[in-house]
């Protein structure tokens, strides 16, 4: 067991296993401190996620932005950016998506792909400004993505309430045609808002995989992540690359977006901060390795997580413990160079 | 409304709003100047705003009005204790300091809340009464126009910021602590090899950011809300941030930056009064300050502003 553990090879799943695992102690220890039962909050947090079909239709609710944002995270950090921006990018694709939705009036097997693409696009283009300004100018993505996500909920509450017919807090809703919502799914799922946006977040995952390790252009693109100096000299067009992952990256999250606004609600909402799904996806793709398979396990284990800890609250457990457990498990996720001195560590003691 | 009237209504709200992002921006210049990226500014406040209004709803019943002073004091301590998590993680098991400062605002966002619910039974703490309060600064409120506008309805805690801005300058620049903390921000590897402990200087300028974010959550808090909830600090933070940047990582180009920011907020708060800016949305003011970092960030690029090492871990064995 402990060679197994120690052996480097299996540090690429065991890392993540072990940070999960680390993430939900610390949340026990959380809950021993506070005086509340551990194993009590965990049974309602696991009832939650499963314990009737309708929970289980919302779980997937929950998780399919979310792999579109680890995604999106993912996708910038194998091409060596950080785009914290999935959140802007969210939010003016979940605009646009509506936007197509309300304005657009065209069979739906023309118009679901014609809103998807919409919402594709408007992330893209939001994410080609740091993309540009980092190729251009040399300046930090870090940086304009944060205020690129502030400006984004700040404009778009704006546009939202401009649209004809909106209110103080939302848009009318969208045509029949335009949304992923499907009443077959509801009614197996015990009328859970359970869309179709899950399948289309796993054709996302497969097509991040493709791009990413089947392509040439996924090869440059992680190429210049790895070494743009080197990358230059080989031929490659740097500065185009960054600008094009910096906008594939924005695409899938705003395909995130299309997710909650034309398929968790059929509207747009006016929402007072930002909700959080940008930075979970940095989550989501740290603990999937940024590889699109696991990024869908990962986006499910943190949607369990968003979707349950509501049932914990029945438990008396505060809901925010589900916040809590994940920003523990981004903690121990980002200290996998400890981790794994940890582990090579271990049971050397005894020899 | 005409000038005259505008400035003695617009100055104290950009004073009551600079505090808070002054403050903490100052911290992310201890930190980012030591070369430890700070993202996690928005956590340390939201941490130092709850403690600071938990413990000012505490203390109220026996200490009345010196409850905000002791909340502001644990609101400081809350904050900097917070920041050796970041110290910890991205010093000593060298962690991307984006990432393990991002963790700290998801912790931060999470654990406040969790608390309020554990101390409180709600979602917020209760409200206090002994908040900071607008007052009049004797004699200097006496002068004729510039008393009105800057001297009186004003918070005390604006005043020490401003105070701390010259203080920080000065001991970031003039003394041999601070040229330290900014050789181990520019080169590590040099500054090692004269005997600076580049770990134990890097941890000071990681808490010393966890203590003014602090002091800005507790402020701001204070200052302008009854109680916390989570939209007390909403981006306040990450405007800091923004305002280090464009103040240039120096102390006073910060305390411009921070009035600034807060007189751009103060803007939208009252633009429904000004006649010309009456007809524009007040949510192009919200956006108004990220939108300048941005316009800042490309005039400013090529002058590399920030300090060489940041954000990258010192590994000793690499020197």
């Amino acid at each position: 067991m402990i060679d197994f553990l120690r052996n480097e090879k299996n540090h690429k799943f065991v890392v993540p296993l072990l940070s999960v695992l680390f993430g939900f102690l610390a949340g026990a220890i959380i809950m021993i401190i506070t005086g509340i039962n551990p194993l009590e909050g965990y049974r309602a947090l696991v009832k939650g996620v499963v314990g009737n079909p309708r929970k289980f239709g919302e779980w997937f609710v929950a998780s399919s932005p979310l792999i579109f944002t680890g995604l999106s995270v993912a996708f910038g950090f194998r091409t060596g950016l950080f785009n914290i921006g999935a959140e802007g990018q969210l939010i003016v694709g979940s605009f646009a998506a509506v936007v197509v939705g309300i304005f657009v009036d065209v069979p739906a097997y023309i118009h679901l792909p014609l809103v998807l693409m919409s919402a594709a696009v408007a992330g893209a283009l939001w994410g080609f400004v740091p993309g540009f300004l980092k190729a251009k100018y040399k300046v930090h993505e870090v940086v304009v993505t944060i205020m690129m996500n502030y400006s984004a909920l700040h404009l778009i509450n704006y546009a939202i309430k401009a649209l004809p017919g909106s209110t103080k807090t939302r848009s009318v809703d969208i045509l029949p045609s335009a949304s992923l919502s499907s009443e077959f799914l509801s009614n197996i799922t015990n009328h859970s808002r359970l869309h179709w946006g899950f399948l289309i977040a796993v054709l996302g995952a497969i097509v991040f995989w493709f791009i990413i390790e089947r392509t040439t252009f996924g090869y440059e693109l992680r190429s210049v992540g790895f070494n743009p100096t080197a990358s230059e000299y080989a031929g490659m067009k740097v500065n185009r690359n960054i600008i094009l992952s910096m906008m594939i990256s924005g695409a899938f999250a705003g395909l995130a977006g299309a997710m909650i606004s034309v398929g968790t609600f059929d509207y747009a909402r006016v929402i007072a901060s930002a909700e959080g799904y940008g930075f979970d996806g940095i989550a989501v793709a740290l603990l999937g390795n940024n590889s699109g398979f696991a990024i869908i396990i990962s986006g499910m284990l943190f949607g369990a997580l968003k979707a349950g800890s509501s049932a914990m609250a029945l438990a008396s457990v505060p809901k925010e413990i589900g916040h809590i457990i994940m920003a523990f498990i981004v903690l121990f996720a980002a200290m996998n160079y400890g981790i794994k001195r940890f582990l090579a560590r271990l049971g050397k003691e005894e020899k | 409304m005409d000038f005259i009237q505008f400035i003695k209504i617009i100055m104290p709200l950009t004073l009551a709003s600079a505090a808070p992002i002054i403050s903490t921006s100052l911290g992310g210049l201890f930190s980012e100047r030591s070369g430890v990226v700070n993202i996690g500014l928005e956590g340390l406040m939201m941490i130092g705003a709850f403690t600071s209004a938990t413990v000012t709803v505490l203390v109220e019943p026996s200490l009345g009005v010196l409850s905000p002073w002791v909340g502001i004091i644990a609101g400081i301590i809350a904050g900097g204790l917070f920041s050796l998590i970041h110290a910890y993680v991205s010093i000593n098991l060298r962690a991307d300091q984006v990432i393990s400062g991002t963790a700290i605002n998801l912790l931060a966002g999470g654990l406040t809340i969790y608390l309020c619910q554990i101390i409180f039974n709600q979602q917020r703490t209760r409200t206090f009464l002994y908040g900071i309060k607008k007052q009049e600064i004797p004699f200097l409120s006496d002068i004729p126009l510039i008393g009105d506008a800057f001297f009186s309805k004003v918070h005390i805690t604006s005043f020490i910021v401003i105070l701390l801005a010259i203080i920080v300058w000065y001991v970031v620049f003039k003394t041999p602590f601070g040229l330290r903390l900014r050789a181990v921000g520019e080169h590590p590897g040099a500054a090692d090899s004269m005997g600076i402990n580049v770990y134990r200087m890097r941890y000071i300028g990681v808490i010393l950011s966890g203590l003014f974010a602090g002091l800005g959550g507790s402020i701001m808090v204070l200052s302008q809300d009854i109680q916390y909830t989570h939209m007390s600090i909403h981006g306040t933070g990450f405007i800091a941030l923004a305002a280090l940047i464009f103040g240039k990582w120096h102390p006073i180009g910060v305390l411009g930056a921070g009035l600034f920011f807060g007189f751009s907020q103060a803007l939208g708060v009252i633009a429904f009064q000004v006649p010309f800016l009456s007809k524009l949305p007040y949510e192009f003011f919200w956006a108004f300050p990220y939108v300048l970092t941005i316009i800042a960030l490309v005039v400013f690029s090529g002058k590399s502003a920030g300090p060489r090492a940041i954000g990258k871990p010192y590994d000793k064995g690499e020197r």
